[in-house]
């Protein structure tokens, strides 16, 4: 039977079937579901409700991060101020909370905090061309030495009148026993699936990332979005400082530290690439579950908790390994 | 009728006369060849058309009215669609992103609508289907051959009503085979009655699909006469200077 042009044009090349197996996404979430199975059979105390609880609150803050680091990544830039902004916006929530105002105005200092130095971060990167990885270098260490000036480098762990707000913000858990975080995390991860699936904007994300002169050619606003990835990155850092606030009931200026590279460890563990082009909300929530489990699981087993490193860069490098191993199969 | 009337067109940067007082005016629905050494001028020419350049001096007019352009998008607006040589395409994305890229199809109420997939494969299948091209609407850029590569850059200058289409170098870098695809491509645009600017190095290409040549030597029209009444022998030399002009 002779195939028709018209045939071929509508033929679909892939089923959804095999776009999951072809996905690094679905690999990581075998091996969480897998390492999760085994925890459980190997160890008493992984499948009760205190250490599930414990993993998936654990799991957020870096998760919230990564969900914005994501954007970032996609277009092919870097924000390795996460970190940083996470602790100064903690600071500056708790700083005036202490002061005596209010959890509403606190968290608006802390979100517009977070918002200015995203502003900040891209318009040096989007109009003036600076490449991401030194800007956002330059301000992981602005963001934390503002955060020592803010607090004089003491703990902050008195929050005025709203005290006891807060800390069921961040440490309750409002429905169904589920902990707050748990909750924020699934709502943003939504938001951000979406945004990237179906919006014109997670649309220009992608062709930015894809091919940036071409999406410049094409008419797309390169650099507005380009400064509004670098302020989603640094708002999600926002919100994980104020979240992680409320559950820590205290806040030291070595908050976050070092956090930039569990995220973004997490977003490639997903199926980001540093690339660009690449990238979803699933897999940066993926990312941070198989990281959190990691570090759990070597706890219970009585391993040595030196060894977290060896494992989570393993983790690293085998999930980057699948995709190179698909795409040599695809070159041949 | 002619689409677009160039009058007098000269572009100088600084000392640098690019190009001299060009005149020229292309019909709908016919090929023309644009060929010249490198320097000569070509490439000025087509950026003014395509409203990166302003000209120094001269006027366009297209369809009689006298045309202005300060941008690129203002020449997309008027129906200037220009094919880039490295054709502007994100590998990562589908067939029909990139046809859609930048003018994306929404459905839904005010502030709240979403990509419609479904209406984007459809239309961008149906332009594939007009070029004769096989090339499926899901499939990533990134597996694509040469050939469906160009494909997938006409077809964004077939969105709107296109009455121009400028391609830069089209088969520069492709195989044999995708060139006779790319010059179909050419031959279908046409058919649309839509009027294409072919720069091009390749003189079998010209002679192949053009109807008219257009020579340019150091910013000057050197040449514009139908294929029929030219040779590749008469074009080279206006090229390279051996025939002064005719």
């Amino acid at each position: 039977m002779a195939v028709t042009l018209d045939q071929t044009i509508a033929q679909k090349q892939h089923t959804l079937l095999t776009r999951v197996f072809a996905s690094q996404t679905f690999w990581v979430v075998i091996a969480v579901i897998l390492a999760c199975l085994f925890l459980s059979v190997a160890t008493d105390s992984f499948a009760t409700t205190k250490n599930l609880y414990n993993i998936t609150r654990n799991v957020t803050f870096v998760a919230i991060v990564a969900l914005g680091m994501t954007f970032v990544i996609i277009t092919g830039g870097i924000d390795l101020s996460v970190g940083s902004v996470l602790c100064l916006c903690s600071m500056v929530l708790a700083v005036t909370m202490h002061a005596g105002y209010g959890i509403e105005i606190g968290i608006a200092a802390a979100i517009a905090t977070a918002l200015i130095i995203g502003a900040f971060n891209g318009i040096l990167i989007a109009y003036l061309g600076f490449p991401p990885f030194v800007v956002t270098l330059g301000m992981l260490s602005i963001a934390r030495s503002l955060a020592m000036v803010a607090s004089n480098n003491t703990v902050v762990f008195q929050f005025g009148p709203d005290h006891d707000k807060l800390l069921a913000l961040g440490g309750g858990a409002f429905v169904f026993g589920i902990a707050n975080p748990v909750l924020y995390t699934i709502v943003l991860a939504l938001i951000t699936g979406f945004v990237l699936r179906w919006t014109k904007f997670g649309r220009h994300i992608f062709a930015i990332g894809g091919n940036e002169h071409a999406a410049t050619l094409t008419g797309v606003p390169v650099r507005q979005i380009k400064v509004a990835v670098y302020m989603i990155s640094a708002l999600a850092a926002g919100i994980a400082g104020i979240i992680q606030t409320g559950w820590l009931g205290a806040v030291t200026t070595n908050l976050g530290n070092g956090m930039e590279l569990q995220v973004i460890a997490a977003t490639v563990i997903g199926g980001a690439n540093l690339a660009g082009g690449m990238g979803t909300a699933f897999g940066a929530v993926v990312g941070a579950a198989l990281i959190e489990v990691i570090r759990n699981s070597l706890g219970l087993l009585g391993i040595n908790a030196f060894w977290q490193g060896v494992f989570i860069g393993g983790a690293i490098l085998l999930a980057v390994l699948f995709d190179r191993l698909r795409n040599f199969r695809r070159n041949e | 009728m002619s689409v677009l009337e160039l009058a007098n067109i000269s572009k100088h940067f600084g000392a640098i006369q690019a190009v001299n007082d060009v005149s020229l005016s292309i019909e709908a629905g016919q090929v023309v060849g644009l060929m010249g050494d490198n320097g000569a001028g070509k490439s000025t020419l087509v950026k003014m058309i395509a409203g990166n350049f302003r000209p120094s001096h001269g006027t366009m007019q297209m369809d009689g009215k006298e045309l202005i352009l300060h941008k690129p998008v203002e020449a997309r607006q008027h129906g200037i669609e220009i094919v880039h040589q490295d054709l502007a395409l994100c590998n990562n994305l589908t067939a029909a992103a990139n046809v859609y890229l930048g003018r994306e199809l929404r459905r839904g109420v005010g502030p709240f609508r979403i990509l419609d997939y479904a209406a984007m494969y459809k239309r961008a299948g149906q332009i594939f289907a007009v070029l004769k091209s096989e090339t499926r609407p899901r499939d990533l850029v990134k597996q694509m051959s040469g050939g469906q590569r160009q494909a997938v850059a006409i077809a964004r200058t077939m969105l709107s009503q296109a009455k121009i289409v400028l391609m830069d170098e089209p088969t520069a870098a492709i195989s044999v085979r995708q060139v006779a695809e790319v010059l179909n491509l050419i031959r279908h645009l046409r058919d649309q009655g839509i009027a294409v600017v072919l720069i091009s190095h390749r003189m079998p290409d010209v002679f192949d699909v053009a109807d008219r040549v257009i020579v340019m030597r150091r910013g000057r029209k050197v040449a514009d006469k139908t294929i029929a009444s030219s040779s590749p022998e008469e074009v080279t030399g206006l090229i390279t200077g051996a025939i002064e002009q005719v």
